[in-house]
């Protein structure tokens, strides 16, 4: 069974058509990258999966249960959230806002502490240097790594990024990216990847769904997404070309 | 009673005005402020209206209360209630201000984590509104301070009293008893608060 479902999904908003009946699994253990431009309803999609946003009509689920009828809390604590600047709480440290939906669940203290180390270690981040700091006090692939820390800290099952890297420099994004490969190895988890970054959706991608104006144009495998024929697969592909000109 | 004496007695009660006053507009602002946030549509009408008490000249709001029976009247329940008015102006519209204006992207964090409302309230907006709520309290306490002496007009004690009886015995040195303490106590209050703004300010 799949771990999150679309079930003919639609979202209307202002009598716009954001998102046309789309059909979609994301499995266990898989990347699946929702790739498309500005507009295309990508991030309407992943907001649906933690109840940030309920669809007009049809279904998601998760864990083979209906979003709406899981408990919302129970729900998000249950997936990790990632966002392009971060979303990292100004004003308490790097320690804290990792620390935080352990906090919330109760954990004791010096298991969040724990917790926090580890976390910090797996992304790369020295906890001498930088439980103590605040936010503003990071660079921006920094905070996306607190980000993504603070995404696993209660070892969720899914994680969501919503173009976590697309603020970040080419350099930067770069190394971003390995490390989440890195990571997907060792924790294992299921990823829903929004970008509109064709290079980076081949990379990570187990697999493709490229989204365009509110529909699913194709879902493929990175192998097979580079051989798509459709049109707007071909305008990314383009891309491609360009880069490598 | 001595002069200085009755400037003590009557800085008390000046004090006491402000004090009381300030703490009902908190009491009244703050929670509706923080209902506001959350409906577009009440938010315009509520500041509206609120907006417009304040565009009511003190005098004039004093002297439409003092017929009305059980909030109105000669003494200084009329004066705070006209004071608390005043004072929910800039709380109410520093509050919602505020947290609005907190990063989309960190409150949908918030959310995201699977926090409650009210944890979202009081562990994200509350702290990250902070300096603005603060700053709209100061505006309240420092203008409640000054208007405050109005409200000896319609027997509300305080300041005031100095300022009426030295204007009536056209005695410039009674006026300053009144005047100058109101103003160390607007200043004393503006230097305080303006710090803690500073001090809560990320």
């Amino acid at each position: 069974m799949a771990f999150v479902e679309f079930d003919h999904v639609s979202y209307r908003i202002d009598g716009r058509d954001i998102l046309r009946d789309i059909d979609l699994q994301l499995d266990h253990n898989e990347t699946l990258v929702l790739l498309g431009r500005s507009g295309s309803g990508k991030t309407t999609l992943l907001r649906m999966v933690n109840a940030l946003l309920r669809p007009t009509s049809g279904d998601v689920r998760f864990d083979g249960k209906s979003v709406s009828a899981w408990d919302e809390i129970a729900l998000r604590r249950r997936i990790g959230y990632v966002i392009q600047d971060g979303g990292l709480f100004p004003h308490i440290t790097v320690a804290r806002n990792v620390g935080l939906v352990p906090e919330l669940e109760g954990w004791p203290q010096a298991k969040i502490d724990a917790r926090m180390t580890e976390l910090l270690q797996a992304v790369g981040l020295s906890p001498e240097t930088y439980a103590a700091r605040y936010p503003k006090q990071l660079s921006g692939g920094e905070k996306q790594r607190v980000g993504i820390a603070r995404a696993l800290a209660a070892d969720p099952p899914l994680l969501l990024l919503d173009e976590p890297f697309a603020a970040l420099d080419p350099v930067t994004r770069y190394d971003m990216q390995q490390h989440f490969l890195k990571l997907r190895r060792d924790f294992g988890k299921a990823a829903l990847f929004v970008t509109h970054d064709l290079r980076e959706a081949l990379l990570l991608g187990s697999r493709i769904a490229l989204l365009h104006e509110g529909r699913i144009e194709l879902v493929g495998t990175p192998r097979e997404f580079l051989h798509a024929t459709s049109p707007h697969a071909r305008d990314f592909l383009r891309t491609l070309d360009l880069e490598t000109a | 009673m001595s002069f200085a004496s009755e400037i003590a007695s009557y800085s008390g009660e000046h004090v006491v005005l402000v004090g009381a006053s300030v703490a009902i507009a908190i009491a009244v602002g703050a929670p509706t402020a923080i209902a506001l946030t959350r409906h577009v549509h009440t938010r315009r009408w509520v500041l509206g209206v609120v907006n417009v008490i304040q565009t009511i000249p003190s005098l004039a709001l004093f002297g439409v209360l003092l017929p009305i029976p059980f909030v109105g009247g000669i003494g200084k329940r009329t004066a705070i209630i006209v004071l608390a008015l005043y004072a929910l102006l800039p709380i109410m519209r520093n509050m919602v201000v505020g947290i609005l204006g907190i990063e989309p992207g960190v409150r949908d964090s918030a959310l995201a984590m699977g926090m409650t409302r009210q944890q979202v309230l009081w562990r994200v907006e509350i702290p990250l509104a902070l300096p603005t709520i603060l700053a709209g309290l100061r505006i309240a306490i420092v203008s409640t301070i000054g208007t405050a002496t109005v409200a000896a007009a319609i027997g509300g004690g305080g300041l005031g009293t100095f300022i009426f009886r030295g204007i009536a015995t056209a005695d410039l040195a009674t006026v300053l008893a009144g005047a100058i303490p109101a103003a160390l106590m607007a200043i004393v209050a503006d230097e305080v608060l303006e710090w803690a703004e500073r001090h809560y300010s990320v």
